[in-house]
């Protein structure tokens, strides 16, 4: 039953085929079975999921179950899990047991799902391969010797080799579309202020976006329509009503009109990666969509904003560490400084490091409008050509990642050529829209993601093309060998 | 710009991050190089470019003054490393 998508794992719970408690132990048995050669997960919740499991089965029985009743699902380990360690990759928190749920866990609890666990990603969501984590590097499925893509590596990883259906991620900068891009599988960040932020751990407050990753765009449909929604418990989220989003799946898409940026078809796009993508949009010309040119001409600037923008709250967000009120302290501190200094000095990582001095030196005094300010200024400039774009166009369409995925230590000892790997994915967190990536072929047999960028709040319409897409393709049902028929 | 051992120790210092002496030049080096990256961002004319901070330009919401949380003090000093009748101990601050 691990081939099966939530949609179809839905449908037999609810025809009895099998219980929810036998389906979460099938999953249990396969993580257990086949997680050493990935490490997605940092922490397995067994016992709670076969709990909540019991809990399914008995609503299933009394006719009280939704559509993602008995689910199972992960938690990407940023999400606050009450009562269980919430780590998210870092020394700093690796004892951290979270005192309260955050409203994506507490909305996906009250849907009924099944938590198996928190998965692997970089530390602090900082990084584009999954090889900063304190728990170590994930592997991609489809060949072990690669890196799955950062920071939702260990979800993508686990979700691509069915290890679980669906799981969570976050997206500050590509988080969630790259590594689905190079997994194979279909990932959604939702527009700015779409789903709450409460209880998930702040790397960059003002593009930070929770969202999912499954195997198909029906999927995510259905969990989108669980988690989205206003929270008063999260100063950025918004009041805008929340569509049904599995509504519009079915629409034609007779007239649509895709937007092709052409800076996102740059020289820096391997060549075979592109094809896949021109055959991609082939099959949306098919389904009566048009192709149109446009320009998005500052993309290029979105990486060095990004880098001053990232940093600079993530040094204000990360402050919160001091080893006093939770997380690590060091041992004999000899004064206060003492203590903030090697407390946090040993439990970051190198790179969390160096993105809180970037940040630190980019808002200290004489540095604040040469960097801060003046990135914040072509962050306006990026979001106004995507305002710009969308009055010609209906959504935007280009690769995902420039490559598929690299190999383990390619780039990690070079912060700004990993930096790079998130080109076509960073301007659309500046702006705040959604985007998507969907499987959409592969070269030499490692997956190409296309990613589909919409308007603030067309969630609806992005999941719709992707859904469509799906319909007549299959490349999100493939199945890496070594993990399929085990 | 080319960041000197001195700045960088002093950046460690303003963001309270201990730093071993071996590992300040490569620091320096790394930081460096992100810094030019970054400056990139002076091939643009950015004058009269009014900044955005937020994706939604959104302004901060306010609610009526009354509490809403419990008391979970227990609760929260559970997962402190270091507490002693209610209260979090930190080293001597004030002689």
């Amino acid at each position: 039953m691990y081939h099966k998508t939530i949609t179809q794992l839905s449908a037999d719970l609810h025809n009895g085929e099998y219980s929810c408690v036998e389906l979460t132990q099938t999953y249990i048995d396969r993580i257990q079975q086949l997680d050493g050669k990935l490490n997605s997960f940092i922490t397995l919740t067994d016992e709670l999921a076969l709990q909540q499991a019991h809990q399914a089965d008995k609503a299933i029985k009394e006719g009280t179950a939704g559509p993602l009743t008995g689910i199972p699902l992960a938690q990407k380990d940023i999400f606050c899990t009450k009562g269980v360690r919430t780590s998210c990759a870092s020394k700093m928190l690796d004892d951290f047991i979270a005192p309260y749920d955050a409203t994506v866990v507490e909305k996906l609890n009250q849907a009924g799902t099944v938590m198996l666990g928190k998965t692997n990603m970089d530390e602090f969501a900082m990084g584009s391969s999954n090889e900063t984590s304190f728990y170590g590097a994930v592997s991609n499925p489809w060949n072990t010797d690669t890196v799955p893509g950062g920071s939702s590596g260990g979800s993508a990883s686990a979700v691509a080799a069915r290890l679980i259906p669906a799981a969570t991620g976050t997206d500050t900068g590509g988080s969630i579309r790259q590594p689905a891009s190079l997994c194979g599988i279909t990932g959604i960040k939702p527009s700015y202020g779409r789903v709450s932020r409460f209880g998930m751990i702040a790397f960059a407050s003002s593009l930070d976006q929770g969202g999912v990753m499954t195997q198909t765009a029906a999927d995510a449909a259905l969990l989108m329509n669980a988690i989205a929604g206003f929270d008063p418990r999260d100063s950025t989220s918004v009041d805008h009503p929340v569509d049904d989003y599995t509504a519009d799946l079915e629409r034609p898409l007779e007239g649509l009109k895709i937007g092709l940026p052409r800076e996102y078809f740059d020289p820096g796009l391997d060549p075979a990666v592109e094809s896949v993508i021109q055959q991609a949009l082939k099959t949306y010309q098919s389904l009566g969509a048009t192709l149109h040119e446009i320009s998005l001409a500052n993309t290029h600037l979105s990486i060095p904003a990004y880098y001053v923008v990232a940093p600079a709250e993530c040094s204000s967000n990360l402050s919160r560490y001091d080893g006093v009120r939770f997380g690590h302290r060091c041992e004999d501190p000899k004064d206060l400084y003492d203590l903030y200094s090697r407390s946090r000095g040993e439990a970051f990582g190198e790179e969390v490091k160096r993105r809180i001095m970037i940040g630190a030196y980019a808002l200290s005094t004489g540095y604040y409008d040469a960097y801060y300010l003046k990135a914040q200024k072509i962050r306006r400039i990026i979001s106004n050509d995507f305002s710009q774009a969308f009055e010609q166009v209906d959504v935007i369409m280009g690769p995902a990642s420039p490559s598929t995925a690299f190999r383990k230590n390619e780039k990690s000892d070079d912060p700004i050529s990993m930096y790079l790997s998130d080109i076509y994915t960073i301007s659309v967190n500046l702006a705040g829209l959604p985007g998507m990536s969907i499987p959409a072929g592969f070269v030499k047999g490692m997956p190409v993601g296309l990613q589909i960028i919409g308007k603030t709040f067309a969630e609806s319409q992005l999941l719709n093309v992707a859904h469509q897409f799906q319909k007549q393709t299959d490349f999100h049902s493939q199945i890496p060998e070594q993990f399929n028929q085990v | 710009m080319s960041l000197q051992k001195e700045d960088v120790e002093k950046i460690a210092h303003l963001a309270r991050l201990k730093i071993a002496d071996s590992e300040i030049d490569t620091y320096a080096r790394q930081l460096s190089n992100i810094l030019a990256f970054v400056e990139q961002m002076n091939e643009i004319d950015t004058d009269g470019v009014e900044p955005m901070a937020h994706p939604q330009d959104l302004v901060a919401r306010l609610r009526p003054d009354q509490v809403t949380e419990s008391n979970q003090r227990d609760a929260f000093q559970q997962i402190a490393p270091c507490v002693k009748n209610g209260l979090y101990l930190v080293p001597q601050v004030i002689e």
